[in-house]
C-alpha cells in the first residue's frame, strides 16, 4: 500500500515537474505545478503528516497558484511563450550547470549514507491513530515553542516583503498645483 | 495495515484489517451520500425557485409534477440531450476539466458533515451497523474542517480556469473577479473557522459536534455571534451567491463564467453552485449549531435517526435564509465588495480570534478576569482606532491624486 501511493504520488510529482518545464503555455504550466504541489501533499499524507498536507493544498495550490493564474489572467500574457530566444546568454548553460551539481550532490548524499537509507526501519511511530490532533500539538509546540524567534522573522520579512512591494509600485504623483 | 488505515481517515471501521463487511458499509456510505446529495440539490433547485417566485409574487414552476418537483428533473434531463458546444478559440482541455473541477470538490464537503448519530449528554456519535462500529459520516479524516478550506480552494479553479478556457472576454472577466473574490474571503473564512477550532480544540468534524453539548455550547452563543456572521458572509461570498454574485452578474457580464458553456457542462455547473448551498449550509450547522445535536428529544425515534432529523431541520433553516437573501439583497458593486473583504470581514475576524485566545488563556491561567478584559477592550479600541485613521488616511490620499483609472 505504502510503496503504491509513494509510486503513484512520485509520478504526479516528476509529471508536473516536467510539465512545468515543458509546456510552453503559462497557464498550462501553473496547472502542472498544481499537479506537482497535489502530489507532495499525497506524499505528506502517507507520512502521516496530515496538518501539512492540508497546509499544502490550502496555501500552495489554493492561493499561490491562483494568485499565479491571476496574474497571467490580468496582464493578458496568456499566449504561448517563444522559448527559443534566449534572454540572457548564460541562463542555458548556468541552468545546466546547476541542474548537474543538485543532482550530483544528491547522489552523493544517498551513496555517502547509504547504510541508514537502505536499512529497513520499524514503520512509522506516530500517536496518530489514537489521538488524531497530537499532529498540530507537535507542530506548534516546535513552530511556537523551540523556534518562535525563527517563525516571528520570517513574518517580519513576508512583512517588510509586502510594503516594499506596495513601495516599489507605487508612482509618486507630483502634486498638481490647483489653477485658481 | 495501520498505516492504510490512517490513509483513509479516522473511523473505526477502517482501522485494523479491512474485511469485506466494513468494505460494503464504506460503499453504502458513499452510494447514499451521492444518492442523497444528488437529490436534495433537485429539490433545492426547485425550492429557490418556488421561494423567489412566491417572494417576488409570482407562481413558479407548477407544471412538472406536483407542485413542479419535477421540474429539475426535466430541465436536467433536456441539458443531457442538448448540444454540446465548444467554442472555436476555447483551450479544449482546460475548457472539458473546469465544470469537474468546481463539480467535485462540492461533492466531496459532504463526507466531513456528520450527517447524524446520537450525541447527547457526551456521547460521541458512534453508531452499530451490522455488528461495526462507525459513524453516520463518509469520512473523518484527521484534518477534519481544514478539508473544506482545502476543497473551496480547489473550487477556485472550476471557475477560474472555466472563465480563462472559454477564449471569450466576458467569461475571463467573470473569472478574474471570482478568483479576487474567493480568495479575498477565504482569508476571513478561515479565520472564523480558526475560533470555532480553538474552542473545541480539535479539527475533526465529529469532534467539533461532540463539543458542543447544549444549547449554551453551540458555537454561535459560545463564541459570541460574531465568528458566525462572518462566516456566514464569508461562506456566502466563497459560493458567489447574491448579493456576492458579481462572477456572474447577468446585466454585465451576459451569464458571468459559464457563458460560453452549454449542454452537461454548463449543468455540471449549475449542480456545484447549488449543492454548495446545501454543503455549506451543513458545515454552518456543524460549526455552529451543534450539527446533529437536538434542542429536546423527540419521541418515539431512536437517537442515531433524531440526529439526522435535526441537522434536515437546521439545514432546511439556512437555505431558506439564502433563498431569503437572494431575493432580498441588490448586488455589490466591485469596491465595496473589496472593502468590506479586506477592511472589516478580516481586522474583525482577526481580532475576535485573538480575543478569544486571550480569554482562554486567561481561563487557564486564572488570570484576574476584570483586568484581563479592561485590557482586552483597550487593546481593541487601540487597533480599531489605527485601523481607521489608516483608512482615512488612504482616503485622503486616493482623492488628492485624484482617479486612479
Amino acid at each position: 500500500m505504502e510503496l503504491f501511493v509513494f509510486v503513484v504520488a512520485a509520478a504526479m510529482i516528476l509529471a508536473g515537474a516536467i510539465g512545468v518545464v515543458v509546456r510552453s503555455h503559462p497557464v498550462h504550466a501553473a496547472l502542472s505545478l498544481i499537479l506537482t504541489l497535489f502530489g507532495v501533499a499525497v506524499m505528506f499524507v502517507a507520512q502521516e503528516a496530515h496538518f501539512l498536507a492540508a497546509v499544502q493544498v490550502i496555501v500552495y495550490a489554493g492561493a499561490i497558484v491562483v494568485l499565479f493564474l491571476f496574474v497571467i489572467m490580468l496582464l493578458g500574457v496568456d499566449r504561448t511563450e517563444d522559448i527559443k530566444t534566449e534572454p540572457f546568454k548564460v541562463q542555458r548553460p548556468l541552468a545546466v550547470i546547476v541542474g548537474l551539481g543538485v543532482i550530483g550532490l544528491v547522489t552523493a548524499a544517498v551513496v555517502a549514507s547509504r547504510d541508514v537509507v537502505s536499512s529497513r526501519g520499524s514503520g512509522l511511530v506516530t500517536p496518530d491513530m489514537a489521538d488524531p490532533d497530537s499532529n498540530i500539538r507537535q507542530l506548534s509546540r516546535s513552530v511556537f515553542g523551540d523556534y518562535v524567534v525563527a517563525f516571528e522573522v520570517t513574518s517580519v520579512l513576508l512583512v517588510v516583503a509586502v510594503v516594499g512591494t506596495v513601495l516599489l509600485t507605487r508612482r509618486v504623483k507630483p502634486v498638481v498645483e490647483k489653477a485658481s | 495495515m495501520v498505516a492504510s488505515a490512517s490513509l483513509l481517515g479516522l473511523d473505526p471501521i477502517s482501522i485494523g484489517s479491512l474485511m469485506w463487511a466494513p468494505l460494503l458499509i464504506i460503499l453504502m456510505k458513499v452510494v447514499v451520500v451521492f444518492g442523497v446529495g444528488l437529490v436534495a440539490t433537485m429539490l433545492m433547485v426547485w425550492f429557490e425557485r418556488k421561494a423567489i417566485a412566491g417572494m417576488n409574487n409570482r407562481i413558479g414552476p407548477n407544471k412538472a409534477g406536483p407542485w413542479g418537483l419535477l421540474q429539475t428533473l426535466a430541465d436536467g434531463t433536456k441539458l443531457f440531450f442538448k448540444e454540446d458546444l465548444l467554442p472555436e478559440r476555447a483551450d479544449r482541455f482546460v475548457f472539458r476539466l473546469a465544470p469537474f473541477l468546481a463539480f467535485v470538490p462540492a461533492f466531496l464537503v459532504w463526507s466531513i458533515i456528520p450527517l447524524g448519530g446520537d450525541f447527547s449528554n457526551g456521547k460521541d456519535g458512534l453508531v452499530t451497523w451490522f455488528g461495526h462500529t462507525t459513524r453516520v459520516q463518509l469520512a473523518d479524516p484527521p484534518v477534519g474542517i481544514l478539508l473544506l478550506l482545502a476543497l473551496s480552494s480547489i473550487a477556485v479553479y472550476g471557475i477560474m480556469l472555466a472563465g480563462w478556457s472559454s477564449g471569450s472576454k466576458y467569461p475571463l472577466l467573470g473569472s478574474v473577479r471570482a478568483s479576487a473574490q474567493m480568495v479575498s474571503y477565504e482569508a476571513a473564512l478561515g479565520l472564523s473557522v480558526a475560533t470555532v477550532i480553538l474552542l473545541a480544540g480539535t479539527l475533526s468534524t465529529s469532534g467539533i459536534v461532540g463539543h458542543q453539548g447544549n444549547f449554551v455550547n453551540w458555537h454561535v452563543i459560545s463564541t459570541g455571534v460574531i465568528p458566525f456572521v462572518i462566516f456566514m458572509i464569508a461562506a456566502t461570498a466563497e459560493m458567489n451567491r447574491p448579493p456576492f454574485d458579481l462572477v456572474e452578474a447577468e446585466q454585465e457580464l451576459v451569464g458571468g463564467f459559464n457563458t460560453e458553456y452549454s449542454g452537461i457542462r454548463f449543468g455540471l455547473f449549475f449542480l456545484a453552485e447549488f449543492m454548495n448551498t446545501i454543503t455549506m449550509s451543513g458545515i454552518i450547522v456543524t460549526l455552529f449549531f451543534g450539527g446533529p445535536q437536538g434542542l429536546f428529544d423527540i419521541p418515539g425515534i431512536p437517537g442515531a435517526w433524531e440526529g439526522t432529523l435535526w441537522l434536515i431541520a437546521k439545514i432546511v433553516v439556512f437555505l431558506y435564509i439564502y433563498v431569503w437573501m437572494r431575493a432580498t439583497l441588490p448586488r455589490f458593486r466591485y469596491d465595496q465588495l473589496m472593502n468590506l473583504g479586506w477592511k472589516i470581514l478580516i481586522p474583525a475576524s482577526l481580532g475576535w480570534f485573538m480575543l478569544m485566545a486571550v480569554l482562554r488563556l486567561a481561563r487557564d491561567e486564572d488570570w484576574n478576569r476584570g483586568v484581563v478584559i479592561a485590557a482586552c477592550i483597550v487593546v481593541l479600541l487601540l487597533c480599531v482606532g489605527i485601523l481607521s485613521l489608516a483608512n482615512r488616511v488612504s482616503k485622503a490620499n486616493r482623492e488628492r491624486e485624484g482617479a486612479m483609472f
